[in-house]
């Protein structure tokens, strides 16, 4: 599961964070020992470590979801709105999809533009069925696909780690979670 | 040494060849697509399920299979493993981290996490199998494809689940072949499936009725079907109640695959 690993000090220093292989510098609780093939909204191959070094946000979602998604969007904007500026501008989000078939890189994408999400602190991620469900049991996100072709599925909100260790996991919609947004580092 | 060698022995051996059968079976049973009532009904409405054809493995994997994963995995070592993929339950009964006893050698591997059963069948280039698909297999009866209606078959499995919990598993591959000439689906271990993140009754959401539809999105949580079958819906709460780094020392696997085409 986990991929080798190299020494990459140097490219982090160099500030060349993105899709870097799980490294065994990593605590054993992080989720970046994960090594999983993902594409993010430019069609980019990524790896759940895209925001290595920041405190992130990450769930999971379905952008053709019409529910209860749109309600994680402004969840995770409400927690950002609830930080201060410093801890804002560390933070980052990562959306997983659950929705691999329709969720491709230009579905991300319209969701994005459609959401005004700005990609540079935020992204959204597509992996191959496996993938999705490595991530949705590390976070612990139950999920089904209905016969409907929807997905019904529960929501967390989980806060990790610059070195992807999870710090606090929220079920809580449609505003901030306290208990979450005492653990963002400051 | 004495160790290695038993090992050795009980992985050279037929793999879960029947008793009393001379020719070993393949390690995997074929199963025919199939339509079934399920317990846990995929969509509001619906109670039947149609699962494709699939094989299985006729038993559940052992120990000693594990220790031959270990081996070539040592990422799975239990003192190498991270903790994120295992908790520290994990592989906690084998005397060392290379192995077990080897008096527990051919019985079930127990103490292993989802992430870790996952990684064993992807290493035998298979799979864990679905619920669906399990629950296929371990509603078969000796002789039928479905004996859930049977209440000796019923009483059979609850007879078995009140066996103490403390006694020695036995051997895997030692109880009788159901329909599909698949053992110990019942009364031996729990089983890891695929889709555990599937099974939707969470803590949260145990209640019947009025799904929490904030917390899920979509059609709410699914509500269980057969309120009598009071052995599967054990098994659901047995598993809903597992995350996948958790081990136990009654959730043991099997592996299952798509079948080769001919």
């Amino acid at each position: 599961m986990k991929a080798g690993t190299r020494p990459l000090a140097a490219f982090l220093m160099l500030g060349l964070q993105a899709a870097l292989p799980a490294r065994d510098t990593d605590p054993p609780a992080s989720l970046y020992h994960l090594d999983a093939a993902l594409t993010d909204q430019a069609g980019k191959a990524q790896g759940l470590d895209v925001y290595r070094g920041h405190p992130v946000l990450v769930t999971m979602f379905y952008a053709s979801c019409k529910a209860t998604c749109p309600l994680i969007v402004d969840t995770l904007r409400a927690t950002e709105q609830k930080l201060t500026p410093a801890q804002r501008g560390q933070l980052r989000v990562l959306m997983v999809s659950l929705d691999p078939e329709r969720d491709t890189p230009q579905a991300l994408q319209r969701l994005a533009a459609e959401r005004r999400i700005d990609t540079a602190r935020w992204t959204l991620l597509r992996g191959d069925a496996d993938a999705v469900r490595d991530i949705a049991a590390l976070l612990n996100v139950q999920y089904r696909k209905l016969p409907s072709g929807e997905f019904s599925h529960s929501t967390v909100i989980a806060l990790l780690s610059p070195e992807g260790e999870m710090l606090a996991s929220s079920g809580t919609l449609g505003a901030a979670d306290p208990a979450l947004l005492a653990k963002v580092p400051r | 040494m004495m160790l290695r060698l038993l090992t050795l022995m009980a992985l050279g051996a037929a793999a879960h060849a029947a008793p009393g059968v001379s020719a070993p079976l393949p390690a995997r049973a074929h199963v025919p697509g199939a339509t079934f009532a399920t317990v846990l009904p995929p969509a509001a409405g619906q109670k039947e399920v149609t699962v494709a054809a699939f094989d299985i493995d006729r038993a559940p994997v052992t120990n000693a299979d594990f220790a031959r994963f270990v081996a070539a995995h040592p990422e799975w070592r239990r003192d190498r493993v991270a903790r994120v993929f295992a908790d520290a339950g994990y592989l906690r009964h084998w005397p060392d981290a290379k192995g077990p006893a080897a008096a527990s050698a051919n019985q079930p591997v127990t103490q292993v996490s989802w992430f870790a059963a996952r990684a064993y069948c992807q290493a035998q280039h298979a799979r864990l199998p679905t619920w669906y698909e399990w629950e296929l297999v371990g509603a078969a009866g000796s002789n039928v494809a479905d004996a859930r209606n049977d209440p000796a078959w019923r009483q059979q499995i609850l007879d078995w689940y009140a066996r103490p919990a403390s006694a020695p598993l036995p051997d895997a591959g030692r109880g009788p072949a159901n329909y599909y000439g698949i053992r110990d689906l019942h009364g031996v271990v729990w089983e890891w499936v695929l889709d555990l993140g599937s099974m939707m009754v969470s803590g949260d959401n145990r209640e019947q009725g009025d799904p929490d539809v904030k917390k899920f999105c979509g059609a709410g949580a699914l509500s269980l079907e057969q309120k009598d079958n009071y052995a599967m819906l054990m098994r659901i709460a047995t598993l809903s109640s597992m995350q996948a780094s958790y081990s136990s020392s009654s959730m043991g696997f099997r592996c299952a695959a798509d079948p080769v085409k001919p």
